[in-house]
């Protein structure tokens, strides 16, 4: 697959990640309240199951699934339950999201768990209902059902399971520190995976910038000939799916189509760790590893963390600021968001906390586009980044969609290029919420209009009960009384 | 906490700016201009530096009465524009043509557009045709090289009288070997013979013969434009595609009819080609920014300079053939686009194909 | 000359009796076609916002030019968008005001039902004696429940953004 395996564009950004991958994944000090999003997933919100005022066990459902897509929430220690209601989102907009609010109890005491029996012996989808159940999501970012995607077994042929540890983001080291620390462990997951998805090969990718890390895969994955260990090079974004299938499997996933097309399924190492607890452990997931990083954390590390923790305690666990920064992230610096609050809760999809220096951050005023193609250079889909801008800019979202803004995935590599510091990306995430905006008007148009519709037809038929219920009324009352009926009706 | 505003990411970059790739462009030009002006003396550097200052000048009072803000003069822009005119004018031209090249330049064929990213034609290269078509004279008359502390250089003073003056001493001016070819041709002489009397091409390409200001150095130019492309300042697609297409063609036809038509080399190595190719037909702003589409520009512009040069009334063309190219330049990046990931070049998803097959809903 | 004159003036003479005859042939004689159409697009809810009497109303006044193609609020961006591009107007999406939502003070709702038989989208639930509460889903903003209320705890406001509904702004122009 020589050539085809290239990837077009990608970026080389400063890694930044020495400092986090030198140390071993460490804790934090169990915080007096945890704050627990209901929505930490792509999909529909969890419905609370508990009330204020009882008392939970750590690994406790506290929250169950509505739909298949979407993921139920579990204590991620002992304690009682203060507050359902709005609390502050992970989000760039401030804005706050419902959630359960848990005063822990400081004995961290686990309900009992259910420890399953081999899981081997196992048909696929109880292994994907049982991962459902202990609502795992897409630890990479991406916060997708991982149940849902290990139940497309069943529908498709999977020929390669992709483990995606190339963790392009810069300053991210979690997937890094637990491919090292926990590499049995993500071996066992990977190789659940397959047997769920009844897939030929494993391909664990990492990129080639993290040479322990593959070492530590290699060892692991020795015994199991099935699962392959390659180094991929390191450019970001490589830890994209669509460009880690490329890479490995020489092959396009078509647009508007799933990775299922070209019979390949990526999942994050995170992912597969906690499958792995899942099935073998019968542990929810209530904790994941974050990167603590940036020129303005004393002591940048990886931490292993309970859901729901506020990010201050991370800081905090991390020797606090070493000076004041200047922005405060969570994921990485290429795709992460600004974080309104230190106060905000770790969720299941945070990789990273950032606390950047000034000039860790693009600071300078953007200037006219000089169409020197660097986007069009950088950008790892093919697209022409400056004049989707351009159009984005005059609201010809049409336009914009049509030279690519379909395809877009927010990567990120344009605006990190661009000499002008046009902020493309925003350009584009406000062109592609422009559309949701039109798409959900229309669809609530013709909610409206389809109400409106059954109201008219409603009151007709009402109209023409009581006409009728009034005409049959008057022929009773002409029945009752038959000798006033004439004058009636020459009086009508 | 945050100081900063509600943006998205990414918030990593990796120090880019339009002030420094302009920078590096005016640094790659300093060997060829330096040359250009140790050949051509006093004059060439009161030329040079004028048209500079007066792009400058212009640029600036341009942005206060377009209510720009200022610190655009920074992104260097308006200096390169005027030292790309000032390398393509006769080095011992008259002030008022640097000077009023820079102000139509900028002035016309920047800011009436829009000011930077916005023209559709090189602006440089606009009042290089502006000026060639109005004062023809000027624009022709072509000083001998006349080397700083040689004997026959004009001094300072000279030089001063040679710029705002017009004084140019007799005997002081020849032909280019383009513009050399040209007449002698109508005359009815070989292309041969012709050779023979006024070109040799080391010389050519190490540039100490008649000719514009900062054009005659092949090799300096060739040097900076070099530098440039591994700096991945300009893309490699328009040069080469430029010069191969006049290099192949000029062969093709010297294969053809030798008497008639000069070989492959002799087109590389006279005129402004390479200063066309490597500067000025690269400028982001006009040319397109798909490789397919670039590609296609340098070919075009490369026929272009063949064909005005061979049967055209003008013995230079890459001013007018970067124009043309420039007109096109929209219309290239219409149609030829990259092709995205997942879709075909026409832009419709790739097949599924039979890649993987559906598998039976089992238990 | 006279040659020439006559000439001209015999081709003024065919091409002007062509034109008057096209003119007479191909005469839209229909109702005009575009008010079906843009009365197909108005949402049907007849809740009178945009100032005339109904959605056929409105779909009437646009198409004659009386009325701004952001007139009906419940039709939102989506709807002003699709009617820009039908009467072919431009469209300044800045001009359309946030949409109302109406909602229902429940310490004073006494449960008298006025309410929701008012809303022509039947966006108001609740039964007689029982509180009513407004489905934001179905809620045009027409505020003919508020007109209706006898205990005026029925409240018109702009929905602030929530996570679902909140959107990156458009970047500073450079």
């Amino acid at each position: 697959m020589f050539n085809l395996a290239r990837i077009r564009g990608g970026v080389h950004p400063d890694a930044h990640k020495d400092r986090s991958s030198a140390l071993t994944i460490g804790s934090v000090p169990l915080p007096p309240r945890l704050y627990l999003p209901l929505r930490q997933h792509a999909g529909a919100e969890a419905l609370p199951l508990v009330k204020v005022g009882d008392r939970v066990l750590k690994g406790q459902l506290i929250a169950s699934s509505p739909s298949e897509m979407s993921a139920p929430i579990h204590a991620p220690s002992s304690g009682t339950v203060v507050e359902i209601g709005p609390i502050l989102a992970p989000h760039p907009s401030g804005l706050t999201v419902n959630g359960i609010v848990i005063d822990t109890d400081g004995e961290d005491r686990w309900i009992e768990l259910d420890v399953p029996g081999n899981p081997f012996e196992e048909s696929p989808l109880v292994l994907a209902e049982r991962v459902a159940q202990a609502g795992i999501v897409g630890m990479g970012g991406a916060i997708f059902p991982a149940a849902v995607k290990l139940k497309q077994g069943t529908r498709h042929e999977i020929k390669t399971v992709l483990v995606n540890g190339s963790e392009c983001e810069p300053f991210l080291t979690c997937d890094d520190r637990i491919m090292r620390e926990r590499a049995e462990a993500i071996v066992d997951g990977a190789r659940l995976i397959q047997h769920i998805l009844r897939a030929y090969r494993v391909v664990i990718g990492i990129e080639d910038n993290k040479p322990e890390a593959i070492a530590a895969m290699r060892a692991a994955s020795e015994p199991y000939g099935a699962i392959e260990v390659e180094a991929v090079p390191a450019l970001y974004p490589m830890g994209s799916a669509k460009q880690l299938i490329q890479a490995v499997t020489g092959r396009e996933v078509p647009a508007e189509a799933r990775s299922t097309s070209v019979g390949a399924l990526v999942h994050n190492v995170g992912t597969v760790y906690a499958i792995q607890q899942a099935l073998r452990h019968g542990r929810p997931l209530i904790s994941r590893v974050v990167t603590v990083a940036g020129g303005c954390v004393s002591n940048p590390r990886n931490l292993e963390v309970l859901i729901g923790t506020p990010a201050q305690a991370l800081f905090d666990a991390c020797g606090g600021f070493s000076r004041e920064p200047a922005g405060v992230l969570l994921g990485g610096p290429m795709m992460g968001v600004n974080l309104p609050s230190l106060q905000a809760p770790v969720i299941k999809g945070a990789t990273g906390l950032l606390a950047l220096a000034p000039n860790e951050l693009r600071a300078d005023e953007a200037s006219p586009c000089i169409r020197c193609a660097s986007c069009v250079d950088a950008c790892p889909m093919g697209l022409l980044p400056l004049e989707m801008a351009a159009r984005a800019r005059v609201d010809d979202l049409d336009g914009a969609h049509e030279y690519g803004l379909r395809d877009c995935i927010l990567c990120g590599c344009c605006s990190y290029v661009c000499p002008s510091h046009i902020p493309l990306v925003q350009y584009f995430q406000y062109a592609m919420g422009q559309q949701d905006e039109r798409r959900q008007g229309a669809r609530k148009a013709d909610h409206i209009k389809q109400l409106t519709e059954a109201r008219a037809t409603r009151l007709a038929e009402e109209e023409a009960a009581k006409a009728a219920a009034k005409a049959a009324k008057a022929a009773k009352a002409k029945a009752a009384k038959p000798v006033a009926a004439p004058s009636n009706e020459v009086e009508s | 906490m945050s100081t900063m505003g509600l943006v998205s990411g990414p918030f990593a970059h990796d120090r880019s700016s339009v002030n420094r790739i302009m920078l590096q462009v005016c640094l790659a030009l300093l060997p060829a201009t330096l040359f250009g002006l140790y050949l051509f003396g006093w004059p060439a550097i009161n030329l040079w530096l004028l048209t500079c200052a007066s792009a400058v000048l212009t640029e600036a009072l341009c942005l206060r009465w377009l209510g720009q803000p200022q610190r655009r003069l920074l992104d260097g822009s308006a200096l390169l524009t005027g030292w790309l005119l000032a390398l393509s004018l006769p080095p011992w031209a008259p002030w008022w043509i640097g000077v009023g090249g820079s102000v139509f330049a900028i002035g016309i064929g920047k800011q009436i557009y829009g000011g930077i990213g916005q023209n559709l034609f090189n602006p440089a290269m606009l009042a290089r045709v502006a000026l060639l078509i109005a004062f023809p004279l000027q624009m022709t008359t072509w000083a001998l090289p006349h080397a700083l502390g040689s004997a026959a250089a004009p001094g300072f003073v000279e030089g001063l009288a040679i710029t705002f003056g017009g004084a140019i001493p007799d005997g002081t001016t020849g032909a280019t070997a383009l513009g050399g070819l040209k007449t002698e041709l109508t005359l009815g002489h070989t292309a041969e013979q012709i050779l023979a009397g006024n070109f040799q091409l080391i010389p050519a390409l190490l540039g100490s013969t008649a000719g514009s200001l900062g054009e005659t150095s092949e090799l300096l130019l060739l040097l900076g434009g070099l530098w440039l492309l591994l700096r991945r300042i300009i893309h490699w697609e328009i040069p080469v595609s430029m010069l191969v297409s006049v290099v192949l063609l000029g062969a093709i036809a010297h294969q053809i009819n030798p008497d008639r038509y000069p070989g492959g080399l002799y087109h590389l190595a006279s005129g402004g080609l390479l200063l066309g190719a490597l500067f000025i037909a690269t400028d982001p702003v006009t040319s397109p920014v798909s490789r397919a589409g670039r590609l296609i520009f340098g070919i075009g512009c490369g026929v272009l300079v063949y064909v005005i040069r061979t049967w055209g009334s003008f013995p230079e063309a890459v001013a007018f053939a970067v124009l043309f190219m420039n007109a096109l330049s929209p219309l290239i990046d219409r149609y030829w686009r990259p092709r995205a990931y997942g879709r075909t070049s026409s832009g419709k998803p790739l097949a599924i194909g039979r890649q993987t097959s559906q598998v039976k809903q089992e238990g | 000359m006279l040659m020439a004159t006559l000439a001209l003036a015999t081709m003024g003479l065919l091409l002007g009796g062509g034109l008057g005859v096209a003119a007479r042939k191909f005469a839209v004689t229909d109702d005009n076609p575009l008010l079906k159409e843009v009365e197909a697009l108005m949402p049907g809810s007849q809740c009178g916002q945009c100032g005339f009497p109904g959605c056929a109303g409105a779909a009437a006044a646009l198409v004659e030019g009386n009325a701004s193609v952001t007139c009906c609020p419940p039709g939102g961006v989506a709807l002003a968008e699709k009617l820009a591009a039908l009467l072919g107007v431009t469209l300044d999406a800045g001009q359309m005001s946030a949409p109302q939502m109406a909602s229902i003070d429940s310490a004073q709702c006494t449960g008298c039902t006025r309410c929701y038989r008012a809303c022509p989208t039947d966006a108001i639930v609740g039964a007689s004696g029982q509180i009513h509460v407004v489905m934001q889903s179905a809620c045009t903003g027409c505020a003919k429940c508020q007109d209706a209320c006898p205990e005026d705890c029925i409240s018109l406001a702009a929905q602030g953004p929530t996570l679902d509904t909140w959107r990156w702004a458009k970047p500073q122009a450079a």
